[in-house]
């Protein structure tokens, strides 16, 4: 098999993964509407006032545990955001301990391999060790990737895109069964706040033609090519100001708290409501929720709220 | 003693030097600690010189230690020490055991070139800077030879030995990007292993005897070295193996004269002698043979020797700083002041300090240190600076300035390199996106890791701003900037590097209010 077979095949097997895991979402929903299945089919889980790993596990537990995302055999990529060559107190980074703690349930599900990578601003490699990501992974028993060499990429189109058309996009992310999202929740500069449509910048390679070309349309467009299938937002340190790197640890606040869901746009408003501003001002989750790549009106979905 | 050991010993030297250096410069994981770095290149006679007239410090002190050693036993360094003596006697092995040329003749010396390049390359310092150094100066040349020419060749086996793994999903080994392939960086070093090649295969260790300046100046100093190579007439058989071992091409058969000036110490020729009929002795014995009619001669010698090396350290010590920073600060290309790096503390004293052996290219984690084309001047070329298009400098990195063994560029603490403004970010809205599409961006401020570039409200969006004071050079804004052909952020060197002010935020009392109420306060959806 050659590597275009290969993501040939991935892709396939992923749009496969995708629709089914899709399906069992929509009779999940009718079922939880019903109140036929009260307790794990929350549209959306927040947690507060534990460690990184107690919330996840509270977390995840309250969806029915990682076996309801990861099957037997699979394989999973982890997308966290590991773009700066910062320590985790700096919160540039996903929390690690956060990181560890879901590739050990990934594992506990049956998963076969774990990926982890990021397209990092700085320094990849100082990144990766700095950031205690990759040391977390290793010893979590997953494999860190570089997605730092373009050959990595692959062009793909994103025929839902209003600006955005095509991307190349990490083959991990085309050929791995289960795509999980784990941005961490910060300020930032160009795009007002990061969560988790903000943290797939970090999958694709030509990211400055989406600031050249209209960012916040760019950023929801590509929303539409491939949803991860839990977004994971990590709210324990959260950099309040002089985001997505911040300068000092006196931008970060200590808000010890969780955020899961499968809709990206729910992710992304609940965090900004946490992070204290009206999701409706951060413009691609206004223009992701209108394109109906989710929904961001949290007063209508069903929210586990836990508090440890 | 077994005099034949001397030859074995000078190999497994020459040979950990080799291998050490080489290591050093081919590390493109950069696995090496630095401090080892320094302690290796120690002995580098030009760039240990250099940091010495920088520093003076005991730290710089290797190249007296050559000096002391040359005085003893002469140019040992020549095939011990130096890298490049050594890469030169690997290509005459080869071309030995491939018979292409398998003996070496005595040759006349060939003074007058030999000394003019080393007078040219010591008078060019005060004059213009390390130009003539820098194109000659066996270390760097070595050092340019593998960052140049032999690193982008590991990297590519890197590469495709890393794919090779994928295709295994084994991600372990991981690709490298390949960096610094612009023509000046190619051209130099590839003419001067053209040169050392054809060299030392026709005329074995003729680099070190004509062109060297560092040969030439031991070779003045070796002339009174106090233990020397000689042919013991008693003994000699005069079957002249030594003259055909003799790489230097400095023993005469005939006259049974060994050119000591001229001797790279290899002691090849004591391994080779069947009869003990070379020997190394002390050479101040009170024997008819040394008080020849050559007193003259020597005189001559010592003069011109003394005087050059005397002009040399003066020329070291003062006009240097003051006629370059005239000179090679102002660059020909016009418009933008290059950047050098972090620790150089002014373009003059970088450029009048660095031989560019591009130990820094090689090091460098992010690549932004790249050989100059014209953006020094057409006597900076090939001196590194910092490139800000395709990469930017790493802020948690001072590694430049804890390898240069020069002190071209000095070591500064992780805090003092996060001070140090090597240029100064300008905006030009003229190009910006925000400006020109009435979208948001941002990209610079995104990567500013000082907050030098931060964006401000403007018509709804926002727009970069640059505050000078805050701005420490590094070009992560011109790096992210999306605008093409012309960035619309861009980097300007300051001459003279400054001292940015620390960017102090408090923490505010939103935030620690925040950080109070958690866990009981409600979620806020």
């Amino acid at each position: 098999m050659d590597r275009r077979e290969f993501i040939k095949k991935g892709i396939g097997a992923t749009v496969l993964a995708g629709s089914t895991l899709g399906m069992l979402g929509s009779y999940e929903k009718i079922f939880a509407a019903s109140g036929y299945f009260p307790s794990p089919y929350y549209d959306l889980v927040a947690v507060k006032g534990g460690e990184p790993d107690v919330m996840f596990n509270k977390g995840i537990e309250s969806f029915g545990g990682m076996k309801k995302f990861v099957k037997k055999g699979q394989t999973v990529v982890i997308k966290p955001n590991i773009g700066w060559d910062t320590t985790p107190e700096r919160a540039g980074n996903t929390n690690p301990l956060l990181v560890s703690q879901i590739i050990k349930h990934c594992f506990a599900a049956g998963a076969k391999e774990v990926y982890v990578f990021d397209h990092a601003c700085d320094n990849w490699i100082k990144s990766y060790k700095n950031s205690g990501i990759e040391r977390a992974v290793k010893d979590a028993g997953g494999k860190i990737v570089s997605g730092d060499s373009e050959k990595y990429y692959h062009e793909v189109n994103i025929p839902g895109g209003k600006k955005l058309k095509t991307a190349k996009v990490h083959e991990l992310i085309l050929s791995s069964n289960v795509f999980i999202n784990v941005p961490i929740l910060k300020h930032h500069s160009s795009s007002k706040l990061t969560v988790s449509m903000k943290n797939n910048m970090g999958i694709v390679w030509d990211r400055g033609e989406w600031h050249k070309n209209d960012l916040h349309q760019c950023i929801a467009d590509f929303a539409t090519y491939r949803k991860p299938d839990l977004n994971i937002v990590d709210a324990y340190y959260v950099l309040t100001k002089n985001g997505p790197k911040g300068v000092s640890e006196n931008d970060v606040v200590k808000m010890k708290s969780l955020i899961i869901s499968k809709d990206i746009v729910a992710a992304d408003a609940a965090a900004a409501k946490l992070f204290g501003v009206n999701p409706d001002t951060i413009n691609y989750i206004k223009i992701a929720a209108d394109m109906k790549v989710g929904r961001k009106d949290l007063e209508k979905l069903s929210i586990n709220r836990i508090k440890i | 003693m077994n005099l034949s050991a001397l030859k074995k010993i000078r190999i497994v030297i020459s040979l950990s030097f080799f291998a050490a250096i080489s290591l050093i410069f081919l590390d493109f994981r950069n696995l090496i600690p630095t401090k080892y770095i320094s302690s290796v290149l120690f002995l580098q006679f030009v760039p240990s010189t250099l940091k010495f007239f920088v520093t003076f410090s005991a730290a710089a002190l290797g190249f007296v230690i050559i000096l002391f050693l040359t005085v003893l036993f002469g140019r040992v360094y020549c095939s011990a020490i130096c890298p490049l003596g050594t890469l030169q006697d690997f290509i005459i092995f080869i071309s030995r055991k491939l018979r292409i040329k398998k003996f070496f003749r005595f040759t006349k010396e060939l003074k007058i070139l030999r000394f003019s390049i080393l007078a040219v390359a010591v008078l060019f310092i005060p004059l213009g800077g390390m130009f003539i150094v820098t194109l000659l100066d066996p270390y760097s040349n070595f050092g340019r030879i593998l960052t140049d020419l032999v690193k982008p060749g590991v990297v590519a086996g890197n590469n495709l030995l890393s794919s090779a793994f994928e295709h295994f999903e084994n991600y372990s080994l991981y690709p490298m990007e390949q960096t610094g392939m612009s023509v000046p960086t190619l051209v130099v070093p590839i003419i001067v292993l053209a040169v050392v090649i054809g060299l030392s295969i026709k005329k074995g260790r003729l680099y070190c005897n004509s062109i060297c300046p560092v040969g030439a100046l031991l070779g003045l100093v070796s002339k009174y070295s106090i233990f020397k190579i000689v042919i013991d007439d008693n003994n000699c058989s005069g079957c002249g193996k030594c003259e055909l071992a003799c790489k230097a091409s400095c023993i005469n058969k005939k006259t049974h004269e060994v050119d000591f000036s001229r001797c790279v110490g290899c002691m090849d020729c004591l391994a080779t002698c069947p009869s003990e009929g070379v020997k190394y002795e002390y050479a101040y014995k009170k024997t008819k043979k040394a008080e020849k009619p050559e007193t003259d001669f020597n005189k001559r010698d010592f003069l011109v020797s003394t005087s050059v090396y005397m002009l040399g350290f003066a020329g070291l010590l003062s006009g240097r700083n003051k006629a370059l920073s005239g000179n090679t600060a102002q660059p020909i290309t016009g418009k933008r002041t290059p950047v050098s790096p972090p620790g150089s503390k002014s373009i003059s004293h970088f450029t009048a300090n660095c031989t560019a052996c591009h130990l820094c290219v090689s090091e460098c984690p992010t690549k932004v240190l790249q050989p100059a084309y014209l953006e020094y001047g057409l006597l900076g070329i090939i001196q590194p600076h910092m490139e800000a298009k395709n990469a930017f400098c790493n802020y948690e990195c001072n590694i430049c300035g804890n390898v240069c063994p020069s002190g071209a560029i000095l070591p500064l603490t992780l805090e003092e390199k996060k001070k140090t403004q090597i240029g100064v970010a300008k905006f030009n809205q003229n190009t910006c996106i925000v400006f020109t599409e009435s979208t948001d961006c941002g990209a610079c401020s995104e990567h500013c890791p000082t907050k030098a570039v931060n964006m401000v409200p403007y018509n709804g969006l926002f727009a970069p701003k640059v505050t000078e004071e805050l701005c420490i050079g590094c070009g992560a804004c011109e790096f992210a900037c999306p605008t093409d052909p012309n960035k619309s952020i861009i980097v300007e060197g300051n001459a003279i590097h400054k001292t940015a002010k620390k960017n102090i935020q408090k923490k505010s009392v939103e935030a620690k209010q925040q950080k109070s109420s958690t866990p009981q306060e409600d979620f806020p959806f």
